[in-house]
């Protein structure tokens, strides 16, 4: 389909309650680029139920406009359900540019609503730039587990959309005297249209939730920890520091840790302000998925270990021994 | 059950290494395998296939004929029959335009298998790591989708998923025939046995081309492909760093914990 507008839309991921997730108040700081370099307008696009404070959210995090499409039949996210109202939205409105979260569900969407538009889509990027010769966004994506990155253009169709990876960009400060101009649309979706049931949410073990995609600092563990039990310093320092238990896939696969504590390719992408990697060696699959933190502590027994390749501050040493002291002077300096 | 599992060959990314000198990726002699993900949903596949006789299981791959080992790897751990598809044609395709030459493939294999009730992806390959053709193939096919699934059981005319979201996990019920991409399940592949090796080794794997199915050909390959990669390089890693290695472990401990505080990072 041909642009209608220059806008570039950024796709407001909401949770269960109607709230912002994070990943599209910070995709709201690069589009704010994006879309000045483009000539158009900054807009959210918040589906959901009772979602008003994610239209809030976006317009502090400065979002020209907001296109509102509220229901019960969004209230938790169905394929069938997005997908149509996305869809029936970019038709209406037809903007240049899309930017989604690479969470699980914008990975889900993103494509299903592309094809739909019969037009391209870059998975996963973590660099968002115009390309200067055609004016068309160059995203930019690690492939190959993160050993090999490209720039990926979508030239002749639009809108052009890019799934992008959570912590990658940084939020801005909100500003709550931003105003925003909330387009309404009343979207229905007629009953059978949607083909899956949610049944059951499963809280992982309970209470406690592992949001790394979301976290601030990370303290993770690897096969360095030597058993179930090595995590328990991993955890205190986590709990000094309110730091979220990470874990690579050596520790998992030995059933260590759960899997929800994975970082790396096969698990969570993660971008902290923060991130202690405790054992971990730092495998190309690992440092995939983490290297975009801003500062990276690595602790490590091994002096010629990967993982100091990335690393801001490299320690080589036992963390059985550097942890403890590390958690005492932690508490020292916080009192 | 008629199941039918996606699959691609891929190198082991696990295997990759970087020439230092030139920055570039050293392919040569990196071991070629089935998709991690894509064994993952076969083992899916195979589960529902232990529990539920007469269920049958066919696997495709599109890519060049070399790709033809990695199908008979799936003969071998729980698949019955085999197809490649492949032609110069659909070279150069991206995700659109895979998934678009895959369900092509989809009515001509049902002519030959019968109906699929369920199809199966890998979440995604571990060389493009998009994670976009299974869903846009549920497009293609006007399919309801389950995608980062864990677990999947069938129950009457519902496929019954267990799939990873951001609150833990959701219990998925999807109305067959649907698409369903794996994530990294609990348990392990099974192995293949000396026995099924040698039968898979002997099965003929049909190729199926452009010529064995209605497709739109503008709509393939790199002509039908939306994006083009503009150019690739491989990602720095070397960071100015601060390397702490004093004494005694207690001592590093130390000087990190100040290190960091005068950094204001903690």
């Amino acid at each position: 389909m041909e642009a209608k507008t220059k806008d570039l839309w950024v796709f407001v991921e909401t949770d269960n309650v109607g709230k912002a997730r994070n990943v599209g108040l910070e995709l709201l700081r690069p589009g704010r680029e994006l879309a000045n370099t483009q000539g158009g307008e900054l807009v959210g696009v918040v589906i959901g139920s009772d979602a008003e404070e994610a239209v809030k959210s976006a317009t502090a995090f400065g979002a020209d406009k907001i296109i509102l499409v509220d229901g019960p039949e969004y209230a938790h996210y169905t394929t069938d359900a997005y997908v149509d109202a996305f869809t029936t939205l970019v038709e209406k409105y037809a903007p240049t540019t899309i930017l989604i979260g690479a969470t699980n569900l914008g990975r889900d969407m993103a494509p299903r609503l592309a094809c739909r538009l019969r037009t391209g889509l870059t998975a996963d990027c973590t660099g968002l730039a115009i390309d200067e010769a055609s004016g068309n966004v160059a995203w930019t994506r690690p492939a190959f587990g993160g050993n090999l990155m490209a720039t990926i253009l979508c030239p002749d169709h639009r809108p052009q959309i890019g799934t992008v990876r959570p912590g990658v960009f940084k939020k801005g400060e909100p500003d709550d005297s931003c105003q925003a101009e909330v387009i309404r649309e009343d979207i229905r979706i007629p009953e059978g249209r949607i083909r899956t049931k949610l049944i059951e949410v499963i809280q992982e073990l309970g209470a406690e939730l592992v949001d790394l995609e979301g976290a601030e600092i990370i303290v993770s563990g690897g096969r360095g920890v030597g058993g179930p039990e090595g995590f328990e310093p991993i955890r205190e320092l986590a709990a000094v520091l309110g730091a979220t238990v990470g874990a690579s896939r050596a520790a998992v696969d030995s059933g260590w840790i759960s899997h929800t504590h994975q970082v790396g390719q096969t698990g969570k992408t993660v971008g902290p302000k923060l991130y202690i990697a405790c054992g971990i060696s730092g495998a190309i699959q690992h440092l995939a998925g983490m290297s975009g933190s801003d500062c990276i502590v690595a602790i490590n027994k091994d002096p010629d270990a990967p993982i100091f390749k990335v690393a801001d501050y490299g320690v080589v040493g036992n963390i059985k021994e550097v942890i403890p002291v590390l958690i005492n002077e932690i508490k020292r300096i916080k009192s | 059950m008629n199941i039918l599992v996606c699959i691609k060959q891929v190198p082991d990314t696990t295997e990759i290494k970087i020439n230092p000198e030139t920055n570039t990726l050293i392919r040569e002699g990196v071991p070629s395998i089935v998709n991690t993900f894509d064994a993952y949903a076969l083992e899916t596949a195979a589960k529902i296939k232990d529990v539920m006789s007469g269920t049958k299981i066919v696997v495709v791959s599109m890519g060049p004929e070399q790709a033809k080992t990695a199908l008979k790897e799936c003969l071998s751990v729980g698949a019955d029959k085999a197809y490649l598809v492949s032609d110069r044609a659909f070279g150069g395709s991206d995700t659109l335009a895979t998934s678009y030459i895959l369900s092509k493939s989809v009515a001509k294999l049902e002519e030959l298998e019968g109906k699929f009730d369920l199809i199966f992806c890998g979440k995604q390959a571990i060389d493009g790591d998009t994670a976009q053709v299974g869903p846009e193939l549920a497009e293609h096919l006007d399919y309801p989708q389950v995608t980062y699934a864990v677990e999947a059981s069938v129950e009457g005319d519902s496929a019954r998923v267990k799939r990873e979201c951001a609150e833990g996990y959701e219990i998925i019920e999807a109305k067959l025939p649907c698409v369903v991409t794996v994530t990294k399940p609990a348990y392990e592949p099974r192995y293949p046995t000396i026995k099924s090796k040698m039968a898979a080794n002997k099965a003929a794997i049909p190729t199926l081309t452009s010529q064995d199915f209605e497709i739109d050909l503008q709509w393939a390959g790199l002509k039908g492909s939306p994006t083009k990669v503009k150019k690739t390089f491989t990602p720095s890693l070397k960071k100015e760093n601060i390397m702490i290695q004093e004494e005694t472990d207690e001592g590093s401990g130390l000087k990190l914990a100040q290190l960091l505080s005068d950094a204001s990072i903690i």
